[in-house]
């Protein structure tokens, strides 16, 4: 599984969306997540990649792409 | 080595009630804002003049009645908070002296929210080793008094209250199953008041920069609370030979509903058997366990004989955990023995 696809899989489990609504460019408040929901699905990819995302890198992580980006620049 | 356990409880919280409605006139957040955030409604805020030992007085009143103790039975009083009375005396000596303690052992012990599980398993240690019978220890806390109300973030989340409990040997298979403390340095900055102490010394200048109220980087914090939960019960359960399904109730710190829900779902935990008062009282620091266990025994939902875990967490960073089979008060052979 690529990046992306692992990404996608964590967001339809952590904030029960369905995935035909998760692509590159969607945003993660499109999808109805609020700070904390996004926090958690910070955690989650952290865990997943084994990597740290720091707090004000998070921030800037608005769409399902920064994410995507992010994790392969810091694999 | 004897065997620890609670033999009495006790809590107190201020009459005053401030609600989510309360703090729409005061910053810019609603109900609903702070409903889905914390799952807090209200917290109750001690009256200016009232210090944190009215409170852990009157929590340890009702605990040692609850416990059917004179107060010089006991030995050992060890208060956790953040907001004690004065830098000292300890908070814990002026506690005695009102209760009419007199001679025994009493000291403060900060280790943030996780104080009162730092402070039980401390004074456990001191029953184990036969040093001393009795002890009482409290967490209390008046968070209103360090909290900085134009923060919209952090103002919304603490509340003022304490809890008490009694220590002494139970009967043989009861009490403390296992213990474990831990703390983290590096994430210090994380959850701080800055001022007041020996790093930033009270002037004129710390206060006008508001530098005495608490930071929090809520955040970082919540991530680091959800994983300690979660690796706390973990390792817990290995180390007293308990599965997840053995344990009755769970009682974790009472930060945030959110951070609950997040480690409950990371253990598989049914919500049943995870205790929640936070709705009425917000985050009280060390005084949150204490008064959750105090509340949950009153509704019956501990029984004797059942398994409980209490997990707390917080600054420093600090985190502790205790498994406790509940029951077996009044060991007699202990009693036997100091006869």
């Amino acid at each position: 599984m690529g990046v992306f696809e692992k990404v996608k899989a964590i967001v339809v489990e952590q904030l029960g969306v369905d995935e035909n609504e998760v692509t590159l460019e969607t945003s993660f408040e499109s999808l109805n997540a609020d700070s904390l929901d996004i926090v958690e699905l910070v955690m989650a990819l952290e865990e997943e990649f084994d990597l740290d995302i720091p707090d004000d890198e998070a921030e800037k992580l608005r769409t399902i792409g920064n994410a995507v980006n992010y994790i392969k620049g810091n694999q | 080595m004897s065997r620890v356990g609670i033999v009495g409880l006790g809590s107190y919280v201020p009459e005053d009630i401030l609600t989510n409605k309360d703090f729409e006139k005061m910053v810019d957040t609603t109900d609903s804002w702070i409903t889905a955030r914390t799952g807090i409604k209200e917290r109750r805020k001690a009256r200016e003049g009232v210090p944190v030992s009215e409170l852990c007085y009157q929590a340890a009143r009702q605990a040692l009645e609850d416990a059917g103790i004179l107060p010089q039975e006991v030995e050992l009083v060890i208060v956790a908070s953040v907001t004690p009375d004065y830098a000292f005396p300890a908070t814990a000596c002026l506690v005695a002296d009102r209760l009419g303690i007199s001679k025994a052992a009493a000291f403060d012990l900060e280790a943030g929210c996780s104080g009162f599980i730092y402070a039980a398993v401390t004074a456990s240690q001191f029953i184990a080793a036969g040093m001393y019978r009795t002890a009482l220890v409290i967490g209390g806390e008046t968070l209103s008094k360090i909290t900085n109300w134009q923060d919209r973030g952090t103002c919304v989340l603490f509340g003022d209250g304490a809890g008490a409990a009694v220590l002494q040997p139970v009967e043989d298979g009861y009490g403390f199953l296992g213990m474990e403390l831990g703390a983290d340095g590096s994430g210090g900055d994380l959850l701080i008041q800055p001022a007041g102490g020996s790093s930033i010394p009270a002037t004129t200048a710390s206060v006008q920069a508001n530098l005495h109220t608490i930071r929090m980087a809520g955040r970082e914090v919540f991530k680091f609370a959800v994983r300690v939960i979660e690796e706390s019960v973990q390792s817990l359960l290995s180390k007293c030979d308990l599965r997840l399904e053995d344990i009755d109730l769970f009682l974790f710190h009472q930060a945030n509903q959110r951070i609950i829900e997040a480690a409950a779902r990371r253990l598989e935990l049914d919500q049943e058997k995870v205790f929640v008062n936070l709705e009425r009282y917000g985050n009280t620091s060390a005084a949150s366990i204490p008064l959750a266990l105090d509340e949950a025994v009153q509704q019956k939902r501990i029984r004797d004989g059942d398994i409980l875990m209490m997990v707390g967490f917080g600054a420093g960073l600090t985190w502790g955990a205790i498994a406790c089979k509940w029951g077996g008060k009044g060991n007699k052979d202990d009693q036997n023995e100091n006869l």
